[in-house]
């Protein structure tokens, strides 16, 4: 069955669909780059010339560039340590035979079910209790691995690494750990560089527990946009400079590395 | 799953080299029996440290949190105060009879059978659209992704803006049409439609990759016996394409309720000028929001932590009933 090329009636929508998309991007590069006043009283679709103005008086109202920096420490961090530790115990859950394994991946699938954010009072108190509250390790510690990092990493060994190939290196006397580092590591590039890039997102726009435990002096990009959003008088294009600002690292990211988001999505959606 | 997992490497699946054979084949006694013992240990109980940090981090900033929550919301417990006197089940008592406790139930049931139910649809026919022979078409999946990519606080300060009463866009546009403007803050049921459209303009492209992810994976011979009994699009899509996809949609379902119920960013951020109650009276207030505005607001930690474990029970019974239903639907497709 040849499938002829679909013409407007897909088309149509889907730009529709795009456009409806897009356009709150716009809309905020918008009003950012307009005087306030002057846009409530005249709105308009075309870009103003204020966008550096405001954008100034962003970098003077809040951290800024203290709160981008942090969130790719945070992020960054998370990420890698994220993607190892998953590939290490996904690596294991896959290819190495242990007592306890079938019910301990189990367990694995199963906390994927649990709501860990509701734990924030006492993880709050234990913080406060070392001092860590306002430090960037409170946002970091709790988020180094995760269930779902595991899961889909032994979900992909699984297939990816041939048992020979395990079996081979063991009997040239690699040690379990050297097994992982030459026989695993190459061959999960792929699945672990899709983990990484969700884990960044994921990272990157947590908000409940930074917002609770990080301050206003040092904070991430999501608080600080709190912070800048929560002023008593509101000027739209004050916070809309904030909000893309904000915005602009995290397209650059989806342009570069859309493509492999997408072919993540979906080939998570078939395994799943 | 489990199945699976005992048959992947099964012990009779396969020749396996014997286990000791590097005893065989090299001199020096001593000193292999040394490394054989570190072989032994490595082989024995590096798995173990393999997937130790997964198990210790989650007890620690995981389980041990969840189970002392409970605990506290068993007391009177201020932040900073000097005492916290044990009060039982009281912080559960005034709960039940907190109507703000109920009112925030509500707003998030509602707000999330508003986000998931047009999403499931929109994303069906979205990804049917997409399941086309289209031109250039890593570039329109990667354009129906663009909302998932963006952060969600910029977002919802954006959509908040959209939305407003006075000068919003959405507003102006309404009026423009001759309708009546809404008071999408004020009014509590468009003030949920309003945050329900931002959860929804975030995911939908989202679910809807999935969903076409799903699509593909239907065997084309199906289409093709359909497509020479006479069978119009429209009828394949109702009588095969959505049939096969009721696993995916469940699953699309499923997943989704774990994170709605505990919607946070989008009520927060809607709210103008830092305030957690969700309105004036607060009527878009969810129960994480109420939550975080007991605990860290109000420093009522103990209150916070009987609504953090009343939430948890809710979630964990919708998801098992999820779970049971998946059960029961996906196991009666295939009969």
């Amino acid at each position: 069955m040849r499938e002829k090329r679909p013409g407007l009636m897909v088309y149509g929508p889907l730009i529709a669909f795009i456009l409806g998309s897009a356009f709150p991007f716009y809309w905020s590069f918008l009003v950012a780059s307009h005087d306030d006043a002057e846009f409530t009283a005249n709105p308009s679709l075309l870009p103003g010339g204020n966008f550096f103005v405001n954008a100034g008086r962003v970098l003077d109202s809040i951290p800024f560039w203290k709160a981008l920096g942090n969130s790719i420490i945070v992020s960054g961090t998370v990420t890698v340590s994220v993607v190892v530790l998953s590939s290490l115990a996904g690596f294991a859950f896959a290819k190495l035979r242990f007592r306890g394994r079938g019910p301990l991946l189990v367990f694995v699938v199963a906390t994927l079910a649990v709501p860990t954010q509701l734990g924030i009072v006492p993880l709050y108190m234990a913080m406060a209790e070392f001092g860590w509250s306002g430090t960037l390790g409170a946002v970091i510690v709790p988020n180094l691995v995760t269930a779902f990092g595991v899961f889909w990493m032994r979900q992909y060994i699984a297939d990816a690494v041939p048992d020979e190939l395990v079996e081979a290196a063991r009997m040239d006397g690699c040690s379990m750990i050297r097994t992982f580092w030459h026989v695993g590591l190459p061959a999960v590039r792929p699945a672990a560089a899709m983990l990484g890039v969700f884990t960044f997102m994921t990272s990157w726009n947590d908000f409940l527990w930074p917002l609770i435990v990080l301050n206003a002096e040092n904070p991430t990009m999501q608080v600080a946009l709190e912070k800048l959003q929560s002023g008593y008088y509101v000027d739209n294009s004050l916070v809309l400079a904030g909000t893309t600002m904000a915005t602009v690292p995290v397209l650059i990211v989806f342009l570069v590395l859309g493509r492999q988001i997408v072919a993540g999505i979906m080939q998570g959606a078939v395994k799943g | 799953m489990t199945s699976e997992l005992t048959v992947a490497r099964g012990r009779g699946s396969q020749p396996r080299p014997p286990r000791r054979s590097d005893n065989d084949d090299s001199g020096g006694r001593a000193a292999l029996g040394w490394r054989d013992r570190l072989t032994h240990l490595d082989v024995r109980f590096s798995p173990y440290l393999f997937i130790a940090p997964f198990f210790l981090l989650f007890a620690i900033v995981g389980l041990f949190p969840l189970l002392y929550t409970a605990y506290v919301s068993l007391f009177d417990w201020e932040l900073g105060g000097d005492e916290q006197p044990f009060v039982g089940l009281e912080n559960y008592v005034t709960l039940m009879t907190d109507s703000q406790f109920w009112n925030a139930m509500v707003n998030t049931l509602s707000i999330f059978v508003l986000s998931s139910g047009p999403q499931v649809v929109v994303a069906v026919l979205l990804a049917a659209l997409l399941n086309t022979a289209l031109r250039a078409r890593t570039a329109w999946r990667m354009g129906v992704l663009l909302p998932y990519v963006a952060s969600l606080v910029a977002l919802t300060i954006i959509f908040a803006n959209l939305f407003g009463p006075q000068y919003g866009l959405v507003n102006n546009l309404l009026e423009l049409v001759g309708l009546d403007r809404i008071d999408w803050q004020a009014e509590r049921w468009w003030s949920h439609v309003a945050i329900a459209t931002m959860v929804n303009w975030r995911w939908t492209g989202y679910n809807a990759l999935i969903v076409l992810a799903a699509m593909q994976a239907i065997p084309r011979d199906v289409y093709e016996a359909a497509v020479v009994d006479g069978a119009s699009a429209a009828r394949r899509f109702f009588s095969i394409t959505l049939p096969m996809l009721r696993p995916t949609i469940i699953f699309v379902v499923v997943t989704s309720t774990i994170g709605g119920l505990q919607i946070f960013t989008e009520p927060k951020m809607f709210a103008p000028a830092g305030s957690s109650s969700g309105g004036s009276t607060n009527q878009y207030q969810t129960v994480v929001l109420y939550m975080y505005q007991s605990g860290f607001q109000s420093f009522d930690l103990g209150y916070a932590s009987a609504m953090a474990w009343v939430l948890f029970v809710v979630i964990i019974a919708i998801a098992g009933i999820n779970f049971l239903l998946t059960r029961r639907i996906a196991s009666s497709g295939e009969d």
